[in-house]
């Protein structure tokens, strides 16, 4: 029995001893925002070279932390990090894809684009002044629509969140008494409604929440068919969330004017502009820790600039012009291995 | 090695090899005496290492905020400002309430297997309560989060609300838009799942009564209700709190089933309808994703601050129980 | 007599009420494990097919399985059952064998039982600190040992409790005859005792199979097959969790499955278990 025993321990050692050293698997975790599109990136890719992309969704907040800890290969964030941030820590940043955040809401015999709601009264909502969808200011964006008397139960995010960021990043523009009393940050302070895990748990909890409202992704308001409402944006025009309104807001992106190509595109002028749009980010660090598991990280990204842009469009992303690819592979060359020897070789 | 088997044991015999064989056993038997001991001690270190982490862990915290961190409400990871009192009313507020409701249910459902049920029900309906325990605890989150809150939600929680509308303090108890989701909610799921362990104590501590008191009581005629009453549970009285509080213990330190639904706010609100938050639901959601030192040290500091208070809600049930164990088998 | 009547007449019905709301009590209790077990047996057989026991956790939208996630809880199960047992057991043998009457003893005792039923998360959180952090990265070990971590206090508790009830005079018979100690152990008490030994271990199986809180900062998670213990696994509590909260169809069904998987898993354990240790009770 002793004997067995032992063996069994043996075997098994010697098994995980042989499993250790593995062909470097990309590990990344991070925002909830591009996860769909990651994930269907990483799908194809894995289907194409066989290497894996083990991508986690904890929120920007966690994918922060962890490319911090170098605990993963590359982090992913849709809030920018500051210059001096991402100095202190030796990251460099990048962004992939970009995309809308749309409210949704959840009200009987209202379906996507019914209703319309502007920055000012979202903030409202968000600062607990606006109780009821039947309140006077709802009712002046939405005339004809007949909304109940019922509290609306509002829903946030509870765990650091990008997508967060971007939305009280709206909010602040829009609304100071927003930008005093809660400011703008993954994480934020809000006096009511409830907290939800990533997009997916916002985009859940309004799916099984009557009379809620909640923010999220575009890919996951069309992807579980909520119902998303229509923004008035900077030129006071009502929009969809669509893919050209996404564009529209893009097109005037200055991407070097922050620190890491940082740039927020919340409430941008245009007629056709959709008011909370943003790309999101990439976070490896300077000086890769695991330089093999790194020019993977690299050369996956450079795969999905190439080849993913249709995928990102059915999703509704909004792919990167070329001319900002470019930019980002030359910026690419910052990232050395462990000779100090850039892993990319951009060609 | 030290260790011999039956049939070298058998073979060295002969008197020469005897005092081999004998040293042999006698430094065998000591090493296995030690690493008895030293795996017992093992269980001891653990417990202090355990603390030992939650205490160097949360220790910037504490030193930041000082008491001030135990009666703050604010948690703002953007100003760095935590404060533990959301997430320990929480952790209170739900587990005082499903006990509430737990105590009364469990200790009925003892006293139907002990004294009311058939007697070939009884054991396939212990069992069954018993099966209860064994259910993890993710599959009551999921149920409560798809099953139970959109039941509370659309039948329950709308009649509370307007029940209560008019009476003064109550509506601020029952008031709030219908999430679903919240403290009672968690409540309620959180007296599911300690339910099984209460009546699973109360009735071993039941059956503990010796009969001939019970057949004294009913010779003099009194009803089930005064035998219960009177004899069954002042005599386990002991046995009964400690059951409660290991139930109490374990309904503080819950994790998954109570994240699935307490709706994640870091508020203080009047109504038990409203989202609120618990330590363990607070460091499940956020821990992986807390950047900064002072933000997982404040995570940590509620790991140190909950493991406190089921150290002593468990330490005291412990005492209770042994003095009922050692009445029982003395 | 005509007052006597009455008042016995109140009594019984006061007793009748109680008595009704006993019944009730229990009809709740089973009640509700009735409609938990109905449902998931309802949701979960819906998603149950072969690809589940065939197919990786797929990205949303796209058929899958969970082979990873059984993969990966199987495989810390069992390093963290091989790890957790023998501490386990050793110990549980110091406390009742050698140590049975010293203060050490009860107050380990006292340590093991609030270990056994303290929160999980702070064990998740204490192997954070000890492994994952200066490991730097997330890993099935790290995993492994937290629920290592939750068998040890199990063993321990079953294997004292099960080598207390093995009767002295079999141990006393055995040192007359010469054997010293820790043969009296290994070859006696530990024979007597073992099907209470193998139900502790059994029972501690059943508890970390369901575990989820302390593999959520260890073991992280992983979407494709890995057995690299250095590295993330999947698990299926923690597949089940990231499932269940999200908004996709597919996902929910599988989280579903999964949960149906592990009560199956762990109700068959606890019914083995029991099985085990009523039919073969030590003379």
């Amino acid at each position: 029995m002793k004997q067995s025993f032992v063996a069994l321990f043996a075997a098994l050692a010697a098994t995980a001893a042989a499993t250790a050293p593995v062909k470097a698997d990309i590990s990344g975790a991070g925002a909830t925002f591009p996860y769909p599109i990651y994930a269907k990136w990483a799908d194809a890719y894995k289907k194409e070279t066989n290497i894996g992309l083990n991508y986690q969704s904890i929120g920007s907040g966690g994918g922060i932390k962890q490319i911090e800890a170098k605990t993963v290969t590359f982090g992913a964030s849709d809030m920018p990090l500051s210059g001096e941030k991402l100095e202190k820590a030796g990251l460099v940043q990048f962004p992939t894809v970009m995309g809308g955040i749309v409210p949704v809401v959840n009200l009987d015999g209202v379906k996507a684009n019914d209703l319309v709601f502007d920055g000012p009264t979202l903030a409202k909502i968000y600062l607990g002044e606006i109780k009821t969808w039947d309140d006077p200011a709802i009712k002046k964006l939405n005339p004809g629509v007949s909304l109940p008397s019922s509290a609306i139960a509002v829903v946030s995010r509870s765990d650091g969140s990008g997508t967060t960021f971007v939305w009280t990043n709206y909010l602040s523009k829009v609304s100071p008494d927003f930008k005093a009393k809660i400011g703008s940050n993954t994480s934020v302070q809000f006096p009511v409604g409830l907290g939800a895990k990533g997009n997916e748990g916002v985009a859940n909890n309004v799916m099984q929440t009557k009379g809620s409202i909640g923010y999220v992704e575009y890919a996951y308001a069309k992807q579980n068919k909520l119902a998303n409402t229509k923004l008035i944006n900077k030129d006071g025009k009502a929009v969809e969330p669509v893919s050209s309104a996404f564009q529209a807001a893009a097109a005037s992106a200055d991407w070097n004017s922050a620190p890491g190509m940082g740039v927020v595109l919340t409430d941008e002028p245009g007629a056709a502009s959709w008011p909370i749009t943003n790309p999101t980010f990439i976070l490896m660090h300077k000086k890769a820790a695991d330089t093999a598991a790194a020019k993977e990280a690299l050369k996956f990204f450079e795969w999905a600039y190439a080849n993913g842009g249709k995928m990102a469009e059915a999703l509704d992303y909004v792919p990167l012009p070329d001319n900002v690819v470019a930019q980002i592979k030359k910026s690419w060359t910052e990232i050395v291995g462990e000779d100090n020897k850039p892993i990319f070789a951009s060609n | 090695m030290s260790f011999l088997t039956d049939i070298e044991i058998r073979q060295s015999a002969s008197p020469d090899k005897r005092r081999t064989v004998l040293r042999t056993l006698q430094k065998s038997d000591v090493f296995f005496r030690y690493l008895t001991q030293s795996s017992a001690y093992f269980v001891l270190a653990l417990l202090t290492a355990i603390f030992g982490s939650l205490i160097a862990g949360g220790y910037l915290a504490f030193s930041t905020f000082g008491v001030g961190f135990l009666t703050t409400e604010v948690w703002n990871p953007v100003t760095e400002q935590f404060g533990a009192l959301a997430p320990i009313y929480g952790t209170i507020v739900t587990s005082a309430i499903a006990m509430l409701i737990a105590v009364p249910i469990s200790i009925g459902i003892a006293v139907f297997l002990t004294e009311l049920c058939p007697m070939p029900l009884r054991r396939p309906i212990g069992i069954a309560i018993e099966l209860l325990a064994g259910v993890p605890s993710i599959i009551y989150g999921i149920w409560g989060l798809f099953f139970f809150a959109p039941f509370l939600q659309h039948y329950v929680q709308p009649e509370l609300i307007a029940a209560f509308e008019h009476i003064p303090i109550l509506d601020n108890l029952f008031a709030g838009p219908p999430y679903g989701i919240g403290i009672l909610t968690s409540a309620l799921i959180l007296a599911m799942m300690v339910l099984p362990f209460i009546t699973a104590v109360c009735r071993d501590v039941f059956e503990t009564v010796p009969t001939v008191l019970k057949e004294a009581a009913y010779g003099m005629g009194w009803t089930t209700r005064e035998v219960v009453k009177n004899v069954v549970i002042p005599y386990t009285r002991v046995g009964i709190i400690g059951g409660v509080m290991l139930g109490l213990g374990r309904a503080l330190g819950e994790t998954m089933a109570v994240t699935f639904v307490i709706g994640n706010a870091h508020r203080i609100s009047a109504s038990i309808l409203a989202p609120g938050t618990t330590i363990s639901a607070t460091i499940a959601n956020e821990f992986t994703e807390a950047v900064g030192d002072l933000y997982t040290s404040s995570l940590i500091a509620l790991g140190l601050i909950l493991f406190f208070i089921t150290f002593v809600v468990l330490a005291l049930a412990r005492l209770m129980l042994m003095r009922i164990e050692k009445k029982a088998g003395a | 007599m005509a007052l006597d009547r009455g008042r016995y007449q109140r009594r019984r019905i006061r007793s009748k009420i109680t008595i009704g709301l006993c019944w009730a009590a229990a009809g709740l209790g089973l009640a509700i494990l009735g409609i938990i077990l109905t449902t998931l047996l309802y949701k979960g057989l819906a998603g149950l097919g072969i690809n589940v026991f065939t197919e990786m956790t797929p990205p949303p939208g796209n058929d899958g399985g969970l082979l990873n996630a059984i993969a990966g809880s199987l495989i810390m199960t069992v390093i963290g059952v091989l790890i957790g047992t023998p501490i386990g057991i050793l110990a549980g043998t110091y406390m009742a064998e050698y140590g049975r009457y010293n203060k050490v003893s009860s107050f380990i005792r006292f340590i093991n039982d609030i270990l056994l039923s303290g929160p999980s998360i702070v064990t998740g959180l204490f192997v954070y600190e000890l492994m994952v952090r200066p490991m730097g990265h997330f890993s099935a070990l790290a995993g492994s040992a937290a629920l290592a971590a939750l068998v040890i206090p199990t063993v321990v508790r079953t294997t004292e409790n099960m080598l207390l009830l093995v009767p002295n005079t079999l141990r006393e018979a055995s040192s007359a005859l010469g054997l010293p100690q820790s043969l009296v152990i290994r070859k006696v008490a530990y024979k007597a005792a073992r099907a209470g030994m193998i139900t502790g271990v059994l029972l501690a199986i059943a508890r970390i199979s369901g575990e989820t809180a302390p593999l959520l900062f260890t073991s992280l998670n992983n979407q494709f097959w890995s057995t690299n213990l250095n590295a993330p696994i999947a698990s299926l509590p923690v597949v089940i969790f990231q499932y269940a909260l999200s908004p996709y169809e597919d996902w929910q069904r599988l989280a579903w499955t999964g949960a149906l998987l592990i009560t199956a898993a762990v109700l068959t354990l606890s019914i083995l278990a029991r099985w085990l240790g009523s039919s073969r009770s030590p003379q």
